[in-house]
C-alpha cells in the first residue's frame, strides 16, 4: 500500500511534513538530511528537485536551488539517493518540482522511476488540473504515486473540490496568497479561510503550508488542519555554515517543538 | 483559422496556461473577460483615440529607397520607432491599461528588458493615475540606463531582478511572484506574446494596429494591401505578432523573424531559441525553449536586452513548426553594423533588438518586383552609449 495513504490512515493530526532542496546545502546531504529528518519525527519528507526558474518560490528556496544545482544535483543522481535512503527510513517521501521537470524527462517513465526508487507522491504546482485529469491521472495509478493539488484562499469552492477529487494522499492547502518562505504570524483572514475549508469535508487529509516556520505557525496549522508543512524555514536552518548538518536539524527541532 | 489561438488557449501543440494555483484566479477571470471587454463600443472608442492623439498612431509607412536600390527590392518601414515613448511596445500597455481599469485594478507589475516595456507601462500608468512597480534584471538596469531613468522620472518603482542571469527572464520570474502575492489589486502588464493563456493572444490583438494599419498603408502606397514579405525581430515576439496579425492566413505573405545569435548560434552564448530549443514550459506557456536534458532554463545571451530571452512566444512556435514563418538569426555585431548602416543610409537610428531584423534582409532573397515590410519595432536612443562605444571601431567601416 501507498505509504502516505498508510500513515494517513493512521494518524489523522499533527502529520508533520517537512521540505528540503535536494543539493543543498551540499550534493550529498539528501540521504542524511533524510535519515535525520525521519528519526527526528517527521512524518512526512518533501524533496525539492531544484529547478532553476522556480516560480511560486520565495528567496530561501531559489536560492537553495541555484547551490544545489551548481553542486551538481540533477535527477538521475536524485532519484539514486532516494533510492539509497529509502533503504533506511520507512516514512513516506514525496517529491516537488515544476512541470518542465517530467515532461522533458519523459512522464511514464518519471513516474515510473519514481514508484521504483520508493516515491509516495509528488507535488507539481504548474501541472494544470485538466491536463492531470485527462492525460497523468491514470499512469500515477498504475504505479500507486500520489498526486497532490494546491488550493489557495483565492480558489473557489468549485475548483477547491475540483483538487480534492483529483488529489490523492492529501490536498495542499497554501495558507496565504504569496509565495514562500514568508514568515508572518497567522491572520484572522487566514483562519477564516481554515474555517470554510474545513467545512467542506473533503474526502483528502489537508496539511497546511507557505509560511509555516515556527512553533506557533505549526500549532496554528496542526490546530485547523491535519498537519503542517515546513519548507524555507528549515532550508535557512540547514544553510547554516557554523555547525554541523546534524546540530542545524537538532536546533531546528528544538525550535518547532520546544 | 490555422493560426489563431484555439478556445483552450492552444496554438496547435504549443501555449496553454501552466500556472500554480496562486495565479489560477487572476488568469482565469483574464481568461474569461478579455475578449468580452476589448469588444467593447466605450473600450473600443478610447482605445483608438489614445492611439491616435496620444501615441501618435497611425505610425508611417515609410518606403526607404535607398535600401530599396541597395537591395534590389521594395523596402518599406513600418515606423513603430515613431510612436510615443518610441517603440511598438506602447499599443498593448494603452490596451492592457484600460483592462486593468475595467477588472478594477489599481497597482501595476511589469517586467522589462530593454527598458522599452517598462517606460510604456509607466507611461500609462502616470496618464491613468495608478501605482507601477517594475521588475528589470540587473544586468538590464546596467545596460539601459537611460530607461531605468525615464521610467524613475515617470514614477515607477524599478526592482532589480538578482536571479539567474539577471535579464527579461529573470525579471519575469520576478513580476509573477510579485503577482501571486498581491493577487487581488494588482494587474500584470506583460510586455509580448509570451506567458500563460490569454497572454499571447491579448498582448497579439492590442499589437495588430502594426498590421491593420499596413494592410491600407500599402493598399495607399502600391495598390495592393499585400507585402511580399513581412520582417521582424522576435524577442518573446511582440512586434512580430503585430506586423504579422493581418496577414497570418493568408500564406502568399511570407513571414520572416529574426532571433539573436548573440556571439554566435554554437559559441554558447546565444538566444537563438528556434535552433537551440526544444518544447518545453517557460512562464506558464508550453513552447520552444533553451533548456538542459533536466528541463532546467538555459541562461541566454544577447547583446540586446529586449532579445535575451530563452523562450519565444507559442504563436511564433506554431508558426515556425508549421513552417508558415521562416527564420533567421544575426549576431550582435552584424546588428550593430546594421544599425550604422540603416543610421547612415535612411538617417534613423533603431533599437538595438530592430538592428538585428535589418542584419539579415540581404539574405531573404526578395526579387526586384516584389516587396517587403520590415518592423522598426523601435529607435535607439536608449543604446547610444553601446553604440557609441562601437564608433570608433572597425565593424563600422562598412
Ligand atoms: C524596440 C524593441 N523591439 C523588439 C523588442 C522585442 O520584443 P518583442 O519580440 O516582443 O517585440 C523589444 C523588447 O524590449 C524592443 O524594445
Amino acid at each position: 500500500m501507498n505509504r502516505l495513504t498508510s500513515l494517513f490512515e493512521q494518524k489523522k493530526e499533527g502529520v508533520l511534513n517537512v521540505y528540503f532542496t535536494a543539493g543543498h546545502p551540499s550534493l550529498e546531504s539528501t540521504v542524511p538530511i533524510i535519515r535525520s529528518l525521519a528519526e527526528h519525527g517527521a512524518d512526512i519528507i518533501e524533496i525539492g528537485m531544484p529547478y532553476s526558474d522556480p516560480m511560486a518560490d520565495g528567496e530561501t528556496i531559489q536560492k537553495s536551488s541555484a547551490v544545489a544545482l551548481k553542486n551538481g544535483m540533477g535527477l538521475e543522481v536524485l532519484f539514486g539517493q532516494i533510492a539509497e535512503a529509502r533503504q533506511h527510513v520507512e516514512i513516506p517521501l514525496i517529491v516537488m518540482g515544476y512541470y518542465n521537470q517530467l515532461i522533458q524527462y519523459g512522464i511514464e517513465d518519471f513516474v515510473k522511476k519514481a514508484a521504483e526508487v520508493g516515491i509516495d507522491g509528488m507535488i507539481i504546482p504548474d501541472l494544470p488540473m485538466a491536463i492531470y485529469r485527462d492525460d497523468h491521472k491514470e499512469l500515477f495509478e498504475k504505479y500507486d504515486v500520489c498526486h497532490s493539488f494546491l488550493i489557495t484562499p483565492q480558489t473557489s469552492e468549485e475548483r477547491i473540490l475540483m483538487a480534492d477529487a483529483l488529489s490523492s494522499g492529501f490536498v495542499y492547502m497554501v495558507s496565504q496568497s504569496s509565495i514562500t518562505g514568508k514568515t508572518g504570524d497567522i491572520s484572522e483572514e487566514q483562519i477564516a479561510y481554515f474555517e470554510r475549508v474545513n467545512g467542506m469535508a473533503l474526502k483528502n487529509p489537508r496539511l497546511i503550508g507557505f509560511g509555516i516556520h515556527d512553533k506557533e505557525t505549526k500549532e496554528r496549522a496542526f490546530h485547523y488542519a491535519n498537519g503542517a508543512i515546513i519548507g524555507s524555514a528549515f532550508i535557512r536552518a540547514v544553510g547554516n555554515e557554523e555547525q554541523t548538518l546534524e546540530e542545524n536539524i537538532d536546533q531546528f527541532f528544538n525550535r518547532i517543538n520546544a | 483559422m490555422k493560426y489563431q489561438v484555439n478556445e483552450t488557449g492552444f496554438y496547435g501543440q504549443f501555449g496553454g496556461s501552466f500556472i500554480p494555483e496562486m495565479l489560477h484566479s487572476n488568469i482565469d477571470t483574464l481568461q474569461k473577460q478579455y475578449l468580452s471587454i476589448m469588444a467593447e463600443d466605450s473600450f473600443q472608442k478610447e482605445f483608438r483615440k489614445l492611439l491616435k492623439d496620444y501615441v501618435g498612431r497611425p505610425s508611417p509607412l515609410y518606403y526607404a529607397a535607398k535600401l530599396s536600390k541597395e537591395l534590389n527590392t521594395n523596402v518599406y518601414l513600418k515606423r513603430e520607432d515613431l510612436n510615443h515613448t518610441g517603440a511598438h511596445k506602447i499599443n498593448n500597455t494603452i490596451g492592457q491599461i484600460l483592462l486593468a481599469q475595467r477588472l478594477g485594478k489599481t497597482r501595476i507589475i511589469a517586467e522589462t528588458g530593454a527598458g522599452q516595456h517598462g517606460v510604456a507601462t509607466a507611461t500609462v500608468c502616470a496618464l491613468m493615475g495608478l501605482e507601477c512597480v517594475v521588475y528589470m534584471g540587473s544586468t538590464d538596469i546596467k545596460r539601459q540606463a537611460p530607461n531605468v531613468a525615464r521610467m524613475r522620472m515617470l514614477g515607477a518603482r524599478v526592482e532589480p531582478a538578482l536571479s539567474g542571469s539577471q535579464t527579461l527572464k529573470d525579471a519575469t520570474n520576478e513580476a509573477i511572484r510579485d503577482w501571486i502575492n498581491n493577487p487581488v489589486d494588482t494587474h500584470y502588464i506583460i510586455g509580448s506574446v509570451v506567458g500563460p493563456h490569454p497572454y499571447p493572444d491579448l498582448v497579439a490583438r492590442f499589437q495588430s494596429v502594426i498590421s491593420e494599419e499596413m494592410k491600407w498603408q500599402l493598399k495607399e502606397q502600391t495598390g495592393s494591401e499585400n507585402p511580399d514579405y513581412i520582417v521582424a525581430c522576435v524577442g518573446g515576439g511582440s512586434n512580430a505578432a503585430g506586423a504579422f496579425y493581418h496577414y497570418l492566413e493568408d500564406e502568399a505573405v511570407k513571414l520572416v523573424l529574426v532571433e539573436a545569435a548573440g556571439l554566435g548560434i554554437d559559441t554558447g552564448e546565444s538566444a537563438a531559441t528556434s535552433v537551440l530549443g526544444s518544447m518545453g514550459i517557460i512562464h506558464g506557456s508550453r513552447t520552444l525553449l533553451m533548456q538542459t536534458e533536466d528541463g532546467q532554463i538555459v541562461e541566454p545571451y544577447s547583446i540586446s536586452a529586449g532579445l535575451d530571452y530563452p523562450g519565444i512566444g507559442p504563436l511564433h512556435a506554431h508558426l515556425i513548426k508549421s513552417e508558415r514563418a521562416q527564420v533567421f538569426s544575426a549576431t550582435d555585431e552584424e546588428a550593430i553594423k546594421a544599425a550604422f548602416h540603416l543610421t547612415r543610409e535612411e538617417g534613423i537610428i533603431p533599437a538595438l533588438e530592430t538592428a538585428h531584423a535589418f542584419a539579415i534582409l540581404d539574405q531573404i532573397g526578395a526579387k526586384p518586383d516584389e516587396s517587403m515590410v520590415v518592423c522598426l519595432s523601435g529607435r535607439g536612443d536608449k543604446d547610444l552609449s553601446t553604440y557609441i562605444a562601437h564608433l570608433d571601431g572597425e565593424i563600422v567601416d562598412s
